[in-house]
């Protein structure tokens, strides 16, 4: 028995060992790989501002209503929802302390600060994410990417800027819609749990302060840049002999590590505005 | 229009080119000049590394040994200004045509025009008509590529691939999955461009009619290395001999594959391989070779 173990382990410690190199080293490529695409993409971002040529202004605004428009009603349904529910499992503890009106508070700050952005940013990592990576990897598989190189175009400055802009554009726009849309549906459920309209609005105003918006589109901002650069970094890894299982797990790849990044990005920024006293 | 200031030597030259993957070698060592205002025709069985040689030539590819010169200078060692500014003196048609899926035939072709020139859009446009005219496409310019057929793609990538007068174009199997009238008339093309315009041409292709049509000189590649390197009358005579006039085992392979017999050297190596070994799994370790 002793022995058998003792045969086995050997093996068994190789292969957790593999499993855990491919896995760190995997971590490692997309990581860096998004850094170097990163810094790529904003030396043409610049040069693009500067230039500011007609064929990148099309090529963005028909980026953004790509990523953007077919989102909205989506938005719109997920931030409703979050409205209805969340005044509705606070009510009855707050009331029993007379405190029913710090529902507007609650809502208002949890809308603003972090679900506004992070519930956009969810959606948007399938809406954007998943469409940005396998239109890329389905260019590289067939030949498109090679040949855009070979007329010496650069796939980053002609594919990359333009997604990766319009979807941090975007994620900041929607997250201000998402932000409107679950203050309103909160305040149609407090009212309808007998709630004054014009006291849940003003305790909405005083919650939302300035630094709380502020730091909600901050928040959108790099989830933006996080999604779209997965997204790209991973359609743009696919190699042509990859064919089109390549596609499906680049846009696979996408949705959760776009997922994972954001809402590990959340914990992050709340730690950091937290300890700097930024969540009064 | 030519520059001959910069290309004292062969206009294209290929050094010792080697290129495996995994533990597969595509290219071994494979030498070819090809000389300014001639259309040089590569030959080779089917996955013999044709594709694979031309990727090399645009920098797609970067060899594992040897290295590529374009206008005389190794494209390895030139900087990302200077590989931009060869990259617009070169053209090359795709074997999949390789046209951006999102953009219409004519977008296509003014593609390279809107990146690369300064002209306003209405020369653009004539432009462009002017080169789909050419390869006979000029009322499907507002068509996706997936609304065309597999021929016509490859004759617009063509039409991109000469959008900017490129100085040398490379093809990849320009007339393959035409109907014979089309291929012969983009046999004309490439015989036009050159001689009227002296564009100096690399054709990778499988039919006969068309390269004994175009070639100045033939190469004929097989597993990764340069068999015969003629002109074509050279390679004419050799189809022509009579069998028992060539005893050379390279020359008598080279025969075959021009007459495209089914009999001869070549499927006789097929015979003679481990292929019977391989079926009884007698030698399984040695043999097969797993690349991850
Ligand atoms: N990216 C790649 N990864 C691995 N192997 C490859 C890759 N590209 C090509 N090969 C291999 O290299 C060999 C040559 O391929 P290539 O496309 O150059 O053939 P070809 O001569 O153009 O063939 P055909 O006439 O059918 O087009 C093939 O066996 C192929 O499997
Ligand atoms: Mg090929």
């Amino acid at each position: 028995m002793k022995n058998a173990l003792a045969n086995l382990s050997p093996k068994a410690l190789a292969l957790i060992g593999r499993w855990a190199m491919n896995l760190s080293g995997q971590f490692f490529s997309l990581v860096g790989g998004i850094a170097i695409l990163f810094g790529n993409s904003s030396k043409q971002i610049s040069i693009e501002v500067i230039q500011l040529r007609k064929a990148s202004r099309i090529a963005l605004v028909d980026q953004m209503l790509r990523v953007g428009i077919r989102a909205i009603p989506i938005i719109f349904l997920v931030m409703s929802a979050i409205g209805v529910i969340l005044p509705l499992q606070m009510f009855n503890q707050l009331d029993q302390f007379g405190q029913a009106d710090q529902i507007a508070t609650i809502n208002a700050i949890a809308a603003f600060r972090e679900l506004g952005p992070l519930m956009t940013a969810i959606v948007l990592s399938g809406f954007a994410g998943a469409s940005i990576a396998a239109e890329l990897a389905t260019m590289s598989t067939s030949e498109e990417i090679e040949a855009l190189e070979s007329m010496a175009l650069d796939p980053i400055r002609f594919l990359v800027v333009p997604r990766l802009v319009a979807t941090v554009i975007m994620t900041v726009l929607l997250t201000i819609l998402a932000d409107v849309v679950m203050v309103a549906s909160g305040m149609l459920t407090g009212i309808k749990l007998g709630l004054d309209s014009d006291v849940f609005l003003q305790t909405t105003r005083l919650a939302v302060t300035s630094m709380g918006f502020i730091t909600g589109l901050i928040k959108a901002f790099v989830y933006g840049l996080l999604i779209g650069l997965i997204a790209c970094h991973l359609g743009l890894s696919v190699k042509p002999c990859q064919g089109s299982a390549g596609v499906g797990q680049a846009t696979t790849n996408t949705v959760v590590y776009g997922i994972v990044a954001i809402i590990s990005a959340a914990a992050v920024f709340t730690l950091i505005f937290y300890s700097y006293g930024w969540l009064v | 229009m030519i520059n001959t200031s910069e290309t004292t030597g062969p206009l294209i030259r290929i050094c010792g080119l080697a290129k495996t993957f995994g533990c597969q070698t595509v290219l071994d060592g494979v030498n070819l000049d090809v000389n300014q205002g001639e259309i040089m025709v590569i030959m080779g069985g089917s996955g013999c590394g044709k594709s694979t040689l031309l990727r090399h030539l645009i920098g797609s590819m970067l060899p594992d040994q040897g290295h590529v010169e374009l206008f005389g200078k190794r494209t390895c060692d030139l900087n990302k200004k200077q590989l931009t500014e060869t990259k617009k003196k070169f053209g090359i048609l795709f074997q999949s045509g390789a046209l951006i899926n999102s953009l219409t035939v004519g977008n296509n072709v003014a593609l390279p025009l809107r990146e690369h020139t300064a002209l306003d859009e209405s020369t653009i446009s004539i432009i462009v008509k002017i080169k789909l005219e050419l390869v006979g496409l000029r009322e499907h310019a507002d068509k996706l590529p997936a609304q065309i057929s597999g021929g016509m793609k490859k004759r617009a990538g063509l039409a991109r691939a000469i959008a900017l007068d490129p100085q040398i174009l490379f093809y990849d199997e320009p007339s393959a999955g035409l109907d014979p009238v089309t291929s012969a008339q983009i046999d004309q093309l490439i015989i036009d461009l050159t001689r009227k315009l002296h564009v100096t041409s690399v054709v990778v292709t499988h039919e006969m009619d068309s390269a004994f049509t175009i070639a100045d000189r033939i190469c004929m590649l097989d597993k990764g290395k340069v068999l015969k390197i003629g002109t074509r009358r050279e390679f004419e005579d050799l189809r022509d001999s009579d069998i028992n006039n060539v005893t050379n085992e390279t020359e008598l392979l080279i025969r075959q594959f021009l007459r495209g017999d089914a009999d001869g050297p070549i499927t006789q190596r097929i015979v003679n391989s481990d292929y019977e070994e391989d079926l009884l799994a007698v030698n399984e370790d040695s043999k097969l070779c797993w690349c991850k």
